[in-house]
């Protein structure tokens, strides 16, 4: 399950239109008071006196009760029920407006991307709030990212940079808060599961030991290689640690032409596993050397791919994760 | 042939669950419901069992179906490898174990929630559930991860050099199909298929469509084997195991045998093949009615040219002409097979064949003095002739 290009497009075009955007949070329903810094620090399990005992605080420097400084947004908080929650019309029929940030999550939200979760924060305060205070605050949309592909599933960084200011309107802190916007990833699916996702950002990975790590490490560095006999010259692939022909236990890697035909291959359909775009071409390919190797033509319509349809090898980064030899047909 | 197993035992005595999509019950059930259906089958105590075996990937415990049987002392358990391939390797087992007096009664076992539980069509894609981590590193990135997907491999090389057409792997699908129709246990009892419902059916991993695959099921089997001394006093008319192989060919990979000068037939099953016909003495031409395994229509094809049914490429032909039904040259898969009844593994295989020899099938062929079993296709494999008592 994912969004047609067009439908992409359309979604990337209206995001990325909120970034540098501002809009205003709101000013706290209540001014800073002890009771609600109390509940906090309750909920927290801080018991700094400074926050908590009107006597020890005033021989503080702070001389008398201070709001713990991580509190700063819960000043500002909409309650239980976050304007994203609420349609436009039960908004303002709460005197209520939609900021621009909740605004974009409902946007994401409409294309399928409803997952959402905080990444990380950063703070910075100016002062500490007294019993009296009351905040305001703005916000600025700093970044909307590129579509990345998460384990949660694939989906949008949002970066917003929230500034509090005072009854004065001077600045007494802010944060930067990322959130992953994300399409929630499905389960593998089973056999039988039309729904299945092709979202899913990458491949499953070869397992690699002592007996193929080396042939694997060779693709990293853009390579094909084959095992070689170091004693009887007989090439052999998969790779094992023993010739078959002459059960030498000498062997090297040799660079492979990367020239070869199609030798069988089957179009997969279904089911459809994550990492895969389908339908595709696995392909059995003879290579010139006359070793075999499975791999993936690309370049052209699976329906178009035959036995003895000549290929070229190309080492690829098919996805974030994962670089493969796979086979383009040799124009 | 010094200490043959030919003609020493008997299959006595069948079991089994019903098939179903999702059984709601354990495997441990499953597995001690069709042993006990077995037992009774044979006219047998569960104290007369000294023996069992089955699969390796099976989760149950040999042990503890004994407890929750009640068989008591046991002298012989072992386990088969490679999914399928095992169906008739677990026979070959029971029939040595009796044959050398290691046991005297053995009871071979399958069951599963394959179907409500751990899917096998998912292949390895969740994972490597197997310890032989590397000989899958060559496949999983490319996307080759179910048992169709390496069938179709070969099928489709197969389909190349012999000129065989989607529209004849349609004609073991259909033949299958028009068995079950008289099966209260299958899944497709009373419901008919056409050459053109096959070939309308949409794509797995081309060239298989889907009815092309068999029925992933959940359900229990169990059999009894003892000599055929033994066999003679109890109820049933016994099923012979007149000769029973195992055999790997030069190069096997576990479904992934893409290496060999030739992908179109399968030197495993030709070995199994030689090896039955050797020891029983039989040919082709005494085979009266086949439990192929068909776990994918093409893989039956490439049996009857390993068993000789058919010169090699032929079976394209052989197919046809209702070949397969009762009636035909070689009435196969009388039960519906894995295709149209269910997917045990090859196991309810084992207990139709058992019917055709005790005469009993819902599709009985008039003569039913040899049956050919077969296990699994792609991996080391496994077969065994039945027949009569003498």
């Amino acid at each position: 399950m994912t969004l047609d290009p067009r439908k992409k497009q359309e979604l990337e075009a209206k995001i990325q239109s909120y970034v540098g955007v501002e809009s205003v949070v709101g000013t706290a329903s209540d001014l800073v008071n002890e009771p609600m810094i109390r509940h906090w620090c309750e909920a927290m399990g801080d018991d700094n006196p400074a926050y908590l005992d009107p006597n020890r605080a005033k021989d503080s420097v702070h001389r008398g009760i201070v709001a713990p400084p991580p509190m700063l947004e819960a000043w500002v908080m909409p309650g239980i029920r976050p304007e994203w929650t609420l349609s436009v019309e039960e908004l303002e029929a709460q005197g209520r407006t939609i900021h621009k940030q909740a605004e974009l999550m409902n946007v994401l939200t409409e294309y399928g991307y409803s997952g959402v979760v905080g990444t990380d924060i950063e703070h910075g305060f100016e002062r500490y709030l007294k019993p009296g205070d009351q905040v305001s605050a703005t916000l600025r949309i700093e970044d909307v990212s590129e579509e990345k592909a998460t384990a949660l599933g694939i989906g949008y960084f949002v970066t917003v940079k929230r500034s509090f200011r005072d009854q004065n309107g001077d600045e007494v802190g802010w944060n930067r808060f990322r959130i992953l916007k994300f399409w929630p990833a499905e389960q593998p699916a089973a056999a039988s599961n039309d729904a299945a996702p092709s979202a899913n950002p990458t491949r499953l990975q070869p397992p690699r030991g002592h007996d193929n790590v080396w042939w694997w490490d060779a693709v990293d560095a853009g390579k094909l290689l084959i095992q070689k006999c170091d004693s009887c010259n007989t090439l052999r692939h998969p790779p094992r640690p023993m010739c078959g022909e002459c059960q030498s236990l000498d062997w090297s890697g040799v660079e492979a032409s990367g020239k070869g035909t199609v030798y069988s291959f089957t179009v997969l359909h279904h089911p459809k596993f994550p990492g895969f775009d389908y339908p595709f071409a696995a392909a059995l390919i003879e290579l010139e050397e006359g070793t075999r190797i499975v791999s993936n033509v690309l370049g052209c319509d699976p329906a178009d791919v035959y036995i003895g349809m000549p290929v070229q090898v190309s080492v690829e980064q098919v996805d974030e994760a994962t670089k493969l030899p796979i086979f383009r047909p040799v124009k | 042939m010094a200490n043959s197993i030919a003609d020493q035992t008997a299959i006595v005595g069948i079991g089994q669950t019903e098939f179903s999509k999702n059984s709601g019950r354990s495997e441990l059930q499953l597995a001690a419901e069709a042993v006990k259906a077995a037992i009774d089958d044979a006219g047998l105590q569960p104290s007369d069992i000294d023996g069992m075996t089955t699969f390796s990937l099976d989760t149950n415990d040999e042990i503890e179906v004994a407890r929750c049987v009640g068989i008591g002392d046991l002298k012989f358990f072992s386990r088969i490898p490679h999914g399928g391939g095992a169906a008739i390797g677990v026979m070959h087992q029971a029939a040595m174990a009796v044959a050398t007096g290691t046991a005297e009664t053995v009871v071979v076992y399958r069951a599963f929630n394959e179907r409500s539980g751990r899917r096998y069509s998912v292949g390895i894609a969740e994972g490597i559930v197997t310890p032989d981590l590397i000989h899958w590193s060559w496949y999983l990135p490319f996307g080759l991860l179910t048992p169709a997907s390496w069938v179709a491999m070969f099928t489709q090389r197969y389909m190349h050099e012999y000129g065989c057409k989607g529209s004849d792997l349609a004609e073991v699908a259909v033949s299958t199909r028009k068995h079950a129709i008289n099966n209260p246990n299958a899944f497709f009892y009373g419901k008919e298929l056409t050459v053109e419902d096959h070939q309308n059916s949409r794509f797995i991993a081309e060239p298989l469509r889907l009815f092309d695959c068999c029925q992933e099921s959940d359900g229990g089997t169990a059999c009894i084997v003892t000599t055929v001394e033994r066999a003679k006093d109890l109820q049933h008319k016994p099923a012979v195991i007149r000769s029973a192989a195992q055999a790997a060919g030069a190069d096997q990979e576990n479904m992934t045998s893409f290496y060999r000068p030739s992908i179109s037939h399968l030197p495993e099953m030709d070995l199994v093949a030689k090896q039955n016909y050797e020891m029983s003495g039989l040919g082709p031409d005494d085979i009266d009615a086949g439990i192929i395994y068909d776990a994918f229509t093409p893989i039956v094809l490439f049996q009857l040219e390993s068993f000789g049914f058919c010169k090699r490429g032929e079976a394209k032909d052989f197919v046809k002409d209702g070949n397969l039904e009762v009636g035909g040259r070689l009435p196969c898969n009388t039960n519906g097979g894995q295709l149209s009844e269910a997917y045990i593994h090859g196991m309810n295989g084992v207990n139709e064949g058992v019917r055709l020899i005790r005469g009993t099938s819902l599709n009985q062929p008039a003569k039913n003095d040899h049956v050919l079993v077969t296990g699994g296709v792609g991996v080391p494999t496994s077969g065994m002739i039945l027949g009569q008592a003498s």
